[in-house]
C-alpha cells in the first residue's frame, strides 16, 4: 500500500481542514464568490469539506455592477447547482444610499467594493468570511495569515496578525471584529489550475478564449463595454481572462486557447504574474497592494 | 515548463522548509536564487525588482539584479532592510513542490522561527563560511531539533569569497557537528555554496571538485520524507460532525458522520475503534470522502468517518484504536515558546487549544527556562518573556487525549491563548505526563539520540509486540506462551518468551510475594518486554500478575514507547486449575505451607477490557485465537 500523497492531495486536506475549524469555531461564517476561478475551487473543497449536508454557510458576491454579463450567470448557475444561498450585496445599492461616492474620471469601483463589503458583514452579522486570496499572487500577501484578523473598522493591521502554528487557527475574536480566511494561502497559480482540471471544474466561459472587441490602453487590452468611455479604435480578436474582475480594470489576454487544458498549459509557460499581466489597479504602485489590505479589501 | 512536466507535477509531492539565517548571511539571496532558477520568478516581478535594484544601489548597479530583493515584503521592512515576519514563498520543479517559510534569524525573532518551523518538513540553516558556526547557527539548529524538523541542511555559503576552500568548509562541518551532537536531529547535510553566483544551488559547481555531494536543489528534491510521518499511531481528532438532518432525503436522514484530518497511523473499514475521552468502543462503518467510500485513509487526509454503534462523538474527541490509544490526561509536562510581549503569569490561566480541543489551563509550575544560545538550563524562573522558550507544567479543565510531541507533531502540539486579547501568547510542544521523569529520575535525561522508532519500523518493516499472558497459577499460560513462541519463531518472527518462574531465578531473585514485590516484578518484567518489543521482538511475558494496577502500569510504559501491547487473559476457572496443578502448589496452600497463594488466600482481580480471552481449549486452538489477534494488529502477517 502507497501512503503517500500528491501535492495537490496534502493542499487539498489542509484547505478542508481550515474550511471545518472556521465552521465550528465561528457562528457566521460566509463564503466570498465572485465567480472567479479560485472562489469556484473553495466551493468545491466546502462540497468536499461538508458533503452530504449542506455548506454551513451562504455564499456572498459583492456585485459592482460592471461585472462580465458571463460572470453574473456563472454565479446564478453554480449556486443553484450548489443548492446553496446566494446573498448579492451590490456597489450600485451602496452607491445609491450614499455610502460611497464615484470618484469622477475613475471607472474602478474596486474601492468602494470593499465599503459594500464591510457593509453587508455587519449588516449579517459574518464574523469569517472565506476568500480565495492566494500567497503568491503578490509580495505583500507572503506574510498573509490563513487566519487574516479584522478589527471592527473591518481592517488589517500587520502587527496584530497572529502567529499560525502546527494546523492550530486561534479564532477567537470579539464582537464586531472578523476574520477572512484563507484556505487556498499555500496554492500557486498553477496548482489553481492543475486542480479545476483534476476536478473538471465548471468555470465562467471567459476564461476560455473567444472572440471580443476590445481596445488597448496602455500595453492592456480592454473588453469594450458600457461603462468606460474609451478612444481607442475597438477591434475584434481571441482572448481570454486570468482574473474575473470588473470589465473596467480586467485586462484580456490574447490566446487561442479554448479548452482547459490548453489554457493550463499555457498558463504554465507564462512568464508573467496573473495581476501583473491582467489587473490595471494594481500596477499604480509596488505597494498598491498592501494600502488595499489596510483598509479591508482582499 | 512543458506539457510533460506538468502532468509530473500534478503526482509530485509537496515539501515545506523553513529557512534561518543571520542577517547577511545570504539568506535572501540563496531564496531569490532558488525561486529565479526554477523559474518561480514571473517576468514583471522581476521587473519590479530590476527597477528596485537601481534605485538601491544606484542606476548603474552593474546590471546584475539584487535577487535578495525578489523575497522582502511589507514596506516598513522594505525600508528598514530587514525581515521580521514569516514569509511563505512557493516554488515547483518536476519531482516536488516546495513551500518555503522564510523566518529572520534574530534572537528577537525566534517565536517566528518557531512559527516558521511547526509545519517544516527540513530546515535550511545558512553560515556564513568566513564567520563560521556562530551563536545565531546554534540557536536555529537548536529550535529545528526542538520542533522536532526531521532534515536539517546546512548551507555553508559565500564559498566564492574563501576561494572555494575545502579546509574553510571542513572546518563549519567540524564545529557543527560538533555541537549538533547535543541535539537530537537524525539527518544533517552540509553543502558548500555561493547563494550569489549560483554554485552548488541548483547546478553543481565546478570550483568545488572536492565536494563530492549533490547540489542544494537536488538534495531537496530527493530527501526522502515519507517516512517522517507517523503511520503506526492511528488519531483522528474529530472536527466537524456531518448531519443532514431533516432537509436531506430519506436516505440520507440518518446519515451521521465525524469530519476531519487524519492526525497519524491508517484508518480502515471494520477497524475496532475507542472513542476519547468517553471510552466507547464501535467499529469504522465506512470512510467517506466526496468522491465516495474508500477502503482506507491516513494522515494526514480530511475524510468523514461513520461508526457501527450510536456512539456519542462531538468536536473535540478522538478516535483512535483500543489498543494504541493516545494518553489521555489533565496534567501535562511541555516545552513552550513564549510569543507575546506580556510574559507568562506564575499560575496563570489560559485558553488551550489542542487538535481540535479548546478548554482551559493553568500554569501550574515553570521549571526553567533554556537559553537558546548556550542551550543551559536556569532553574527558578518566575516567568516566561517573549521569544523564551521553557519547560512547564499544566493543568487542563478537561483531559486531553495527546501524545508525545516526539511521537506526533499533531497530536503533541498546542497553543496558549489569553482570553482577555484573546492572543496567541504560546506554543507548546509535549513532553509527556509530568512526575514521571520528574520523580523517579529527575537527574538521568534519557538519550534520545539514535534510531527513531518510526526508522526502526520502518527498517524491519515490522513492529515488535508484547503479549502480557496473565491468569491464574497453572491456568495455562506458560504453555501457550510456549507454543505460540514456537510458531512465531516458526514463521520467521522472533519471539521471546518472558516466564515469570525463570525470571524470578535472575533478573527477580530478590523478590517475593509481598503485593510490593510482586507489583516491582511486573514492573521489571513491563520495562524489559516493552525493550525487546520495541526492538522489533514479539515479546511473551507469563506472569500471574493478579493485580490491575500493576498491569495497567505495564500497559502504560508500552503506550508511552508508543509499542504495542496486547493482554492476554488466560481464563481457566479456579477449580480446573487445582486440578492440573502440576507442581503441587495449590494442594501446599490450600495445606496452609504457602500463604498468599493467588486464587487460593490471595485475591486475582481479573481483567476487564482483555485484548484476547482463553478459556480451556486445545493449545493449538488457543494458539490459532492469539494469531488471528496478531494479524488483526497487524503485527504478524495475515
Ligand atoms: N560573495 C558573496 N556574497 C554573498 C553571497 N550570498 C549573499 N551575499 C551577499 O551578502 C549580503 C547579504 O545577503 P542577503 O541575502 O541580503 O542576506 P540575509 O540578510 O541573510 O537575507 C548581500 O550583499 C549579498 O549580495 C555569496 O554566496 N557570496
Amino acid at each position: 500500500m502507497n501512503y503517500d500523497l500528491t501535492h495537490l492531495d496534502a493542499l487539498e486536506s489542509e484547505a478542508i481542514h481550515v474550511m471545518r475549524e472556521v465552521a465550528a469555531e465561528f457562528e457566521r461564517p460566509v463564503l466570498l464568490f465572485s465567480g472567479g476561478k479560485d472562489s469556484v475551487v473553495l466551493t468545491r473543497l466546502a462540497e468536499k469539506a461538508f458533503r452530504p449536508a449542506r455548506f454551513p454557510f451562504p455564499l456572498l458576491q459583492v456585485a459592482t455592477g460592471h461585472e462580465f454579463p458571463e460572470v453574473t450567470d456563472f454565479i446564478h448557475r453554480r449556486a443553484e447547482e450548489l443548492g446553496e444561498r446566494l446573498i448579492v450585496a451590490s456597489v450600485e445599492e451602496s452607491i445609491r444610499q450614499g455610502r460611497v461616492q464615484e470618484e469622477p474620471g475613475n471607472p474602478s469601483r474596486n474601492r468602494l467594493q470593499t465599503v459594500t463589503l464591510l457593509d453587508a458583514i455587519a449588516e449579517h452579522r459574518f464574523d469569517a468570511a472565506f476568500g480565495g486570496a492566494r500567497r503568491d499572487e503578490e509580495r505583500a500577501r507572503a506574510k498573509e495569515r490563513i487566519l487574516s484578523f479584522r478589527d471592527d473598522m473591518g481592517q488589517w493591521d500587520p502587527k496584530s496578525q497572529r502567529p499560525e502554528l502546527w494546523n492550530i487557527y486561534n479564532g477567537r475574536i470579539r464582537r464586531g471584529e472578523h476574520v477572512r480566511v484563507f484556505p487556498i494561502s499555500n496554492w500557486t497559480e498553477l496548482d489553481v489550475w492543475e486542480y479545476i482540471a483534476r476536478e473538471s471544474l465548471d468555470l465562467p466561459s471567459i476564461y476560455m478564449a473567444h472572440e471580443r472587441e476590445v481596445f488597448r490602453r496602455d500595453g492592456m487590452l480592454y473588453a469594450v463595454n458600457p461603462y468606460f468611455p474609451q478612444d481607442e479604435e475597438s477591434f475584434t480578436t481571441w482572448v481570454r481572462y486570468r482574473t474575473v474582475g470588473d470589465m473596467v480594470v480586467t485586462g484580456a489576454v490574447e490566446s487561442k486557447a479554448t479548452t482547459l487544458s490548453d489554457v493550463v498549459a499555457e498558463i504554465a509557460a507564462t512568464r508573467i504574474t496573473e495581476r501583473g499581466e491582467t489587473r490595471a489597479d494594481d500596477r499604480v504602485t509596488e505597494a498598491a497592494m498592501e494600502d488595499r489590505k489596510r483598509e479591508g479589501y482582499f | 515548463m512543458a506539457a510533460a512536466d506538468l502532468a509530473r507535477a500534478a503526482q509530485s509531492e509537496l515539501l515545506r522548509f523553513a529557512t534561518a539565517g543571520s542577517v547577511d548571511d545570504g539568506k535572501s539571496t540563496l531564496i531569490g536564487r532558488l525561486l529565479y532558477d526554477t523559474k518561480a520568478i514571473f517576468e514583471d516581478q522581476l521587473e519590479q525588482v530590476t527597477r528596485a535594484s537601481e534605485r538601491r544601489h544606484g542606476a548603474n548597479g552593474n546590471g546584475t539584479v539584487d535577487l535578495a530583493l525578489l523575497t522582502d515584503g511589507l514596506r516598513a521592512e522594505r525600508e528598514q532592510g530587514i525581515t521580521i515576519d514569516v514569509a511563505y514563498r512557493y516554488f515547483t520543479t518536476p519531482r516536488r513542490s516546495f513551500i518555503i517559510a522564510d523566518t529572520p534569524g534574530h534572537v528577537r525573532y525566534t517565536r517566528n522561527m518557531v512559527t516558521g518551523a511547526s509545519t517544516a518538513d527540513l530546515a535550511l540553516v545558512l553560515v556564513d563560511t568566513r564567520n563560521g558556526v556562530v551563536e545565531q547557527s546554534r540557536r536555529h539548529a537548536f529550535i529545528a531539533s526542538l520542533l522536532r524538523i526531521p532534515h536539517l541542511v546546512v548551507c555553508v555559503n559565500k564559498m566564492d569569497l574563501v576561494d572555494f576552500d575545502q579546509a574553510a568548509f571542513e572546518r563549519v562541518v567540524e564545529d557543527f557537528t560538533h555541537f549538533a551532537a547535543k541535539l537530537e536531529i537524525a539527518d544533517v547535510t552540509f553543502i558548500p555554496i555561493s547563494a550569489l553566483e549560483g554554485d552548488n544551488v541548483v547546478a553543481r559547481s565546478e570550483r568545488m571538485p572536492w565536494y563530492a555531494g549533490p547540489p542544494l536543489l537536488y538534495h531537496l528534491e530527493h530527501v526522502h520524507i515519507a517516512s517522517d510521518r507517523n503511520l503506526i499511531d492511528t488519531r483522528f481528532p474529530v472536527q466537524w460532525v456531518v448531519r443532514p438532518g431533516d432537509a436531506a432525503s430519506e436516505e440520507l436522514h440518518d446519515y451521521r458522520g465525524y469530519a476531519g484530518q487524519i492526525a497519524g497511523g491508517v484508518l480502515r473499514k471494520g477497524d475496532e475503534v475507542v472513542v476519547l475521552p468517553s471510552g466507547e468502543h464501535s467499529r469504522v462503518a465506512a470512510i467517506d470522502t466526496f468522491e465516495g467510500e474508500v477502503e482506507e485513509a491516513f494522515a494526514p487526509m480530511s475524510v468523514t468517518v461513520r461508526l457501527t454503534d450510536d456512539v456519542d462523538v462531538s468536536r473535540g474527541d478522538t478516535i483512535a484504536r483500543p489498543h494504541n490509544r493516545p494518553l489521555l490526561e489533565r496534567d501535562i509536562d511541555a516545552m513552550v515558546c513564549w510569543m507575546s510581549e506580556t510574559p507568562s503569569k506564575p499560575n496563570g490561566r489560559y485558553v488551550i487549544k489542542h487538535t481540535t480541543r479548546t478548554t482551559r489551563a493553568v500554569i501550574s509550575d515553570l521549571l526553567h527556562r533554556i537559553d537558546v544560545d548556550t542551550l543551559h538550563r536556569e532553574e527558578g524562573v518566575a516567568h516566561l518573556e517573549l521569544n523564551d522558550i521553557g519547560r512547564m507544567t499544566l493543568r487542563t479543565a478537561v483531559p486531553l487525549a495527546f501524545d508525545t510531541y516526539r511521537r506526533n507533531r499533531t497530536t503533541g502540539s498546542f497553543i496558549l491563548i489569553d482570553e482577555a486579547t484573546n492572543d496567541t501568547v504560546a506554543a507548546g510542544m509535549i513532553l509527556g505526563r509530568p512526575s514521571e521523569e520528574e520523580g523517579r529520575s529527575a537527574n538521568v535525561v534519557w538519550d534520545r539520540a539514535g534510531v527513531t522508532r518510526e526508522r526502526r519500523v520502518e527498517a524491519l518493516g515490522r513492529t515488535g509486540a508484547t503479549l502480557w499472558f496473565t491468569g491464574l497459577p497453572s491456568s495455562g499460560k506458560s504453555t501457550i506462551a510456549a507454543a505460540l513462541e514456537h510458531r512465531l519463531v516458526a514463521a520467521g518472527i522472533p519471539a521471546y518468551r518472558l516466564d515469570g518462574d525463570n525470571l524470578r531465578h535472575g533478573l527477580n531473585a530478590d523478590l517475593g510475594f509481598s503485593a510490593e514485590d510482586r507489583a516491582e516484578n511486573v514492573r521489571r518484567t513491563a520495562h524489559v518486554a516493552q525493550l525487546l518489543a520495541d526492538s522489533g521482538v514479539v515479546a511473551l511475558p507469563s506472569l500471574v500478575s493478579p493485580y490491575r494496577a500493576d498491569r495497567e502500569l505495564a500497559r502504560r510504559v508500552h503506550e508511552e514507547a508508543g509499542v504495542p501491547f496486547l493482554e492476554v487473559y488466560v481464563d481457566t476457572p479456579v477449580e480446573e486449575c487445582e486440578r492440573r496443578d502440576p507442581k503441587g502448589l495449590y494442594a501446599r496452600a490450600r495445606a496452609g505451607e504457602i500463604k498468599g497463594f493467588t486464587g487460593v488466600d490471595d485475591p486475582y482481580e481479573a481483567p476487564e477490557d482483555p485484548e484476547v480471552v482463553l478459556r480451556p481449549e486445545d493449545v493449538e486452538a488457543a494458539v490459532d485465537r492469539v494469531w488471528s489477534a496478531l494479524v488483526a494488529q497487524g503485527i504478524v502477517p495475515a
